[in-house]
């Protein structure tokens, strides 16, 4: 590391994160003088361009590569128009204990004068809320399901390599192209397609002033410079940004600044989730580093020098805010920006190169907490490249966690994708699958499949409230048969699948017609040829999915019935209600029987893990294939992030003998604890899921750090990955840490700041996280290998 | 044709090559005073109790069809004066405080746990790997389930002490890709008074298992105070030089994971002031094979 990248890093890790009302002004400002004059996509390309134009930009000192979202690093946006901040959502990120934002005054003073009295009952959030039926607000306040659109837009979006192939002056002789292309007389949407694609036009242009403001700084600050060195650094800044993101960059750097320049658009215009992300970088940068070191304008070092700068931009940007209940219970800085190495080519060849490693280097000098980081690795990929990252993985920062390249391949084959685009596709947020570039995947909220368990236990009341909120399917002291329960379940999936998806109708509509993101849509093939925005279906493919929560926690509890009340009948379904009632107060001994002596998913027994396969199945068939509203498709991912923390403590005790409130099992884990034979038999559980039909699971896997000891470790930690893979499995990512080290942390907070866990699909400083989930990453089965 | 088995472990990453599955047979003619697994001694099925698991909630007590005493701290102990090994508490114990140490298999359910993993040994040029206890204590069964595994396509490998009769080692060769050898001790008294049994045949089967070609493994535990000695660590290179090959050695430091397994089976436990060799000690040790020839590894 250079001792610029060193200054550079310190400087990033010690920035504070804060809230900057800029934006928030600006925009308000921006709204209350424009409203009513023009369609909805040129008011948003306006309003993106007022920004480019004002916003405060920065260029901080030993910086090669420039570009701040806020005013400064971790200066933090926020987006009224889309979700408004209260005063007390301000001050409750402002006190908050876990990842706060320092609020001033001043900030305060702005939303109290400016932001709030404009934008409340005008903001999306609270449009949507109206929008949306007693019964689904019903069940979303149960925890049945979360809603992702409600605080932000719909994002997960992903680049393909266009960017370093055309700049926005290309971009903008297609949209002309287009707009001449449009027939006036055959197309009743031509007026739609023209306003959406001037609407691009004037997002391209944006950009370009955005950048031209960046080089008349740099240009002042170098005219001010005493240093010569840095004159020249300042010089050469400026004269990238007049040429990127106006043309296609020419070399490493420009292609560097090129992407930082889209990342930031991306990121102003909407606070789309999981920011914006590079995808498949190496294969993006490969031809500019060699044409570098053949032409002599670039070393291995210099290009190393240059993608560091570049990388600590992201660790500037936390993640926007939430409000309500989420800004006060959960909180992380990451904004799952998820770089992926390795893979395969358009043309179906294996695409690790000389970047690729030089990025994993990258992954291990700089460990930052942002951006996240995969390896995708295929049949072809090398050995040598899988250790490579199992070099990186046994340090334990919880990067770069591992995808299975020909399973994404075929998970997008399966939805419909061309060979080539689903080649240039991979994994983006934690676990998620797409077309890169070319097409808008949006998840939609997890949904709580254990919580359908224990209203099918209840006849569809919940026992937290009282309330008839689902279907009654029946009392279960009168089924006669396991079936029946199940199909009761069943009943449960489907009614509550359909309320989210009506639910999901509408706010889709809401984006479309409110808040269009005409910068993004430059980015996302065919939305200059389809004239249609990014929000409204113009992506060439269009998916939302709706991502399981509970599957371990549900198929214990299912196997704990059919074990002990239906098959051996050691107890009756009424004791077992009594005892879930209770949460097992009196009831020690039977909880400790469901516990001990049930089948667990996790443990590669067929009794448990054909209920897996069953629950999966319903789920699947309950959502995959229907119709979204713009066009696009419904499909199912299993990952919780961290929401089955949230789920839990909404969900009573279980049959699989896990207490009220406590954590459900995580992605496609076993529950906490229940996996006793080690990772080959967890692997095995979990690959008999149909992983194929999912666009994206999640695996956790907990390591000792001695288990990964040696060149055998890592050989042996190879093989693991690759037998998974073969048995089709979609991701696994390894926390490498022994439980002691994590307790201590606990104990003295203060002296771990630095220490970085795998959460679930992505990392966080574990000091940072709740206390219900450090609990929770500690009692993950730590895997000893036998010996 | 049955067995008994105490433990199977998957995921064995230091039983041989790649990730294998480790069988660990019951009964040991062995009595080596730094014993980790009291269970593997004994032939038979015994009771296991993990006083920290127990409820206290009786259910044992219920089912002893002899008598089950209650502990004054209200937690029921085995007595094993009047224990026949029936295992019915071990089959109510809600908790898992109680458990089967050892239980009899067939051939077939032991090769269907073996194959379950058989994707992993693929991959990573692992197997299967018989262990103990000494799996030579049961020589039919042995025998059946590593032709079994090998007829499956398995790498075989049998972690021996290698105190048998050498028409049982030979048999058993015939179907063993590879041996982990133990060897503890080259002085035949102190091998007598720590192990319990001459190493006379021990060297002997080794040496002919080596004459006629047996891929080898030695493996050393390194239990100090009791063979980390110079003169026993020259005299077991010396023997190791004198093999053809000769084969690896590997060592094995001692670690005090066995210690409260003793209580389970209320062992009495003998060595508590072993400590674990330091790293230091282990690769110096390593160091000086490696001068006299030796390909030496630490651990595994």
């Amino acid at each position: 590391m250079t001792e610029r990248v060193k200054l550079l890093r310190a400087r990033s890790l010690e920035a504070i994160e804060r809230i900057s009302a800029e934006r928030a002004e600006q925009i308000t400002r921006f709204y209350i003088e424009n409203h009513g004059k023009h369609s909805a996509p040129i008011m948003r390309a306006l309003a993106f361009k007022h920004l480019c134009e004002h916003k405060t930009i920065h260029i901080g000192p030993d910086e090669l590569i420039v570009g701040e979202r806020g005013p400064k690093p971790k200066a933090t946006p926020t987006y009224p128009e889309l979700t408004c901040h209260s005063l007390q959502d301000l001050r409750t990120l402002n006190d908050r204990e876990k990842t706060a934002y320092a609020v001033s005054p001043d900030v305060l003073r702005i939303y109290e004068e400016q932001v709030i009295p404009y934008w409340t009952g005008r903001s999306l959030r609270d449009r949507v809320f109206q929008g949306l039926s007693p019964r689904w607000h019903e069940a979303y306040s149960a925890g049945i399901y979360t809603e992702f659109m409600e605080q932000r837009a719909p994002g997960h979006t992903v680049a393909d390599g266009k960017m370093y192939r055309k700049g926005m002056r290309d971009f903008q002789r297609d949209i002309d192209e287009a707009i001449a292309l449009l027939d006036f007389h055959a197309d009743p949407d031509c007026y739609n397609k023209r306003e959406q694609l001037r609407a691009m036009h004037i997002a391209a242009e944006a950009a370009i002033i955005f950048a031209r403001r960046h080089a008349d700084l740099a240009t002042d600050m170098a005219a001010k410079e005493s240093d010569p060195a840095r004159r020249g650094e300042l010089e050469q800044i400026a004269a990238t940004c007049l040429r990127v993101p106006a043309e296609a960059p020419r070399d490493f750097r420009e292609a560097l600044q090129m992407y930082w320049f889209c990342h930031l658009g991306v990121i102003t215009e909407l606070n789309g989730w999981d920011a914006f992300n590079p995808g498949h970088l190496d294969h993006h940068l490969i031809p500019f580093y060699i044409r570098g070191l053949e032409d002599g304008t670039l070393t291995r070092e210099s290009a190393k020098e240059l993608l560091e700068c570049w990388w600590i931009k992201f660790n500037n940007h936390p993640a926007p805010p939430k409000v309500g209940v989420t800004a006060a219970e959960s909180g992380t800085y990451t904004d799952f920006a998820n770089i992926n190495i390795g893979g395969l080519t358009r043309t179906g060849e294996d695409a690790v190169n000389d970047v690729s490693y030089l990025l994993l280097e990258i992954i291990d000098e700089m460990h930052t907490l942002q951006p996240s980081t995969n390896v995708q690795v295929s049949r072809m990929t090398p050995n040598r490249f899988v250790q490579a990252a199992g070099r990186v993985i046994r340090l334990g920062y919880g990067f770069p966690s591992v995808f299975n390249a020909d399973a994404v391949v075929e998970e997008l084959l399966r939805q419909g994708k061309r060979i080539e685009d689903a080649r240039e596709g991979g994994t983006s947020g934690c676990v998620e699958t797409g077309a890169f570039g070319k097409e808008a995947y949006i998840l939609t909220g997890y949904f709580n499949l254990v919580k359908l368990l224990e209203l099918a236990l209840n006849n569809g009341v919940d026992p937290r409230t009282g309330a008839q909120l689902g279907p009654a399917t029946g009392d279960p002291r009168q089924f006669a048969t396991f079936e029946d329960l199940f199909h009761a379940w069943q009943r449960q999936v489907r009614h509550f699948v359909d309320i989210k998806i009506a639910g999901n109708q509408i706010i889709d509509r809401m984006y479309a017609a409110n808040a269009p993101a005409p910068f993004l849509s430059l980015l996302i093939d065919d939305c200059i040829a389809n004239g249609r925005d990014y929000n409204d279906g113009g992506a060439r493919y269009n998916t939302s999915y709706i991502q399981g929560v509970g599957i371990g926690s549900l198929t214990d509890s299912f196997a704990a019935i059919k074990q002990h009340v239906f098959d051996a009948k050691t107890t009756t379904i009424s004791e077992l209600l009594d005892a879930l009632a209770s949460d097992f107060d009196g009831h020690e001994k039977m909880r400790q029987v469901l516990l001990n002596k049930s089948p667990k998913y996790g443990n590669d027994d067929d009794a448990a893990d054909d209920l897996m396969r069953a629950c999966f199945d319903v789920f699947f068939d309950a959502v995959d294939g229907r119709p979204t509203a713009k066009g696009g498709t419904y499909h199912i991912d299993m990952l919780p992030t961290t929401c089955h923390v949230y789920f839990g403590s909404v969900t009573g005790a279980m049959p699989d003998g896990r207490k009220a409130a406590t954590p459900l099992s995580e992605g496609i884990s076993p529950v906490q604890g229940a996996d006793r034979l080690g990772p080959t038999a967890v692997f095995k559980s979990a690959g008999k899921m149909d992983h194929v039909k999912t666009g994206g699971t999640l695996l956790n896997q907990k390591f000792t750090p001695q288990v990964l000891e040696g060149d055998d470790g890592i050989e042996k930690l190879t093989h693991l990955i690759r037998t998974y893979f073969r048995m089709g499995g979609h991701h696994v990512q390894f926390n490498v840490i022994d439980a002691e080290a994590l307790h201590t942390a606990q104990q003295k907070p203060d002296e771990h700041r630095n220490l970085i866990v795998r959460v679930a699909g992505y990392s966080d400083y574990f000091v940072d996280v709740g206390r219900a989930l450090q609990d929770e990453i500690i009692s993950r089965t730590e895997h000893g290998a036998a010996s | 044709m049955n067995g008994v088995v105490f433990d199977i472990k998957r995921y064995a990453i230091h039983d041989g090559p790649g990730i294998r599955t480790t069988v660990f047979f019951k009964g040991c003619p062995l009595r080596c005073s730094w014993c980790q697994n009291p269970e593997s001694q004994d032939t038979s099925v015994e009771i296991s109790m993990q006083p920290n698991r127990c409820i206290r909630c009786g259910a044992c007590l219920d089912v002893c069809p002899n008598t089950t005493d209650r502990h004054p701290s209200g937690e029921p102990v085995v007595d094993r004066s009047v224990c026949t090994r029936c295992g019915a508490c071990v089959e109510v114990c809600p908790s898992g405080a109680r458990s089967l140490a050892g239980k009899r298999m067939s051939v077939s359910q032991l090769t269907e746990v073996v194959d379950r993993d058989e994707l992993f040994y693929d991959e990573s040029g692992g197997g299967v790997t018989f262990s103990g206890g000494e799996p030579l204590m049961q020589p039919e069964f042995l025998i059946a389930c590593l032709a079994a595994c090998k007829s499956r396509g398995h790498h075989t490998a049998l972690d021996t002490c290698g105190y048998a009769p050498l028409d049982t080692m030979l048999a058993a060769a015939a179907q063993t890709d590879l041996f982990l050898y133990d060897l503890k001790l080259m002085d035949d008294g102190r091998h007598k008074d720590l192990v319990g049994v001459s190493n006379e045949i021990i060297l002997e089967n080794l040496r002919e298992l080596d004459r006629l070609g047996a891929r080898i493994w030695i493996r050393f535990p390194l239990i100090p105070g009791f063979n980390d000695d110079n003169e026993n660590m020259e005299a077991t290179a010396d023997f190791v030089r004198s093999l053809k090959g000769p084969p690896p050695i590997h060592l094995l430091p001692y670690h005090r994971i066995g210690s409260d397994k003793y209580g389970r089976f209320a062992v009495p436990y003998t060595i508590e002031d072993i400590r674990s060799p330091t790293r230091l000690r282990v690769s110096q040790i390593a160091g000086r094979l490696a001068e006299q020839g030796l390909d030496v590894r630490i651990g595994g």
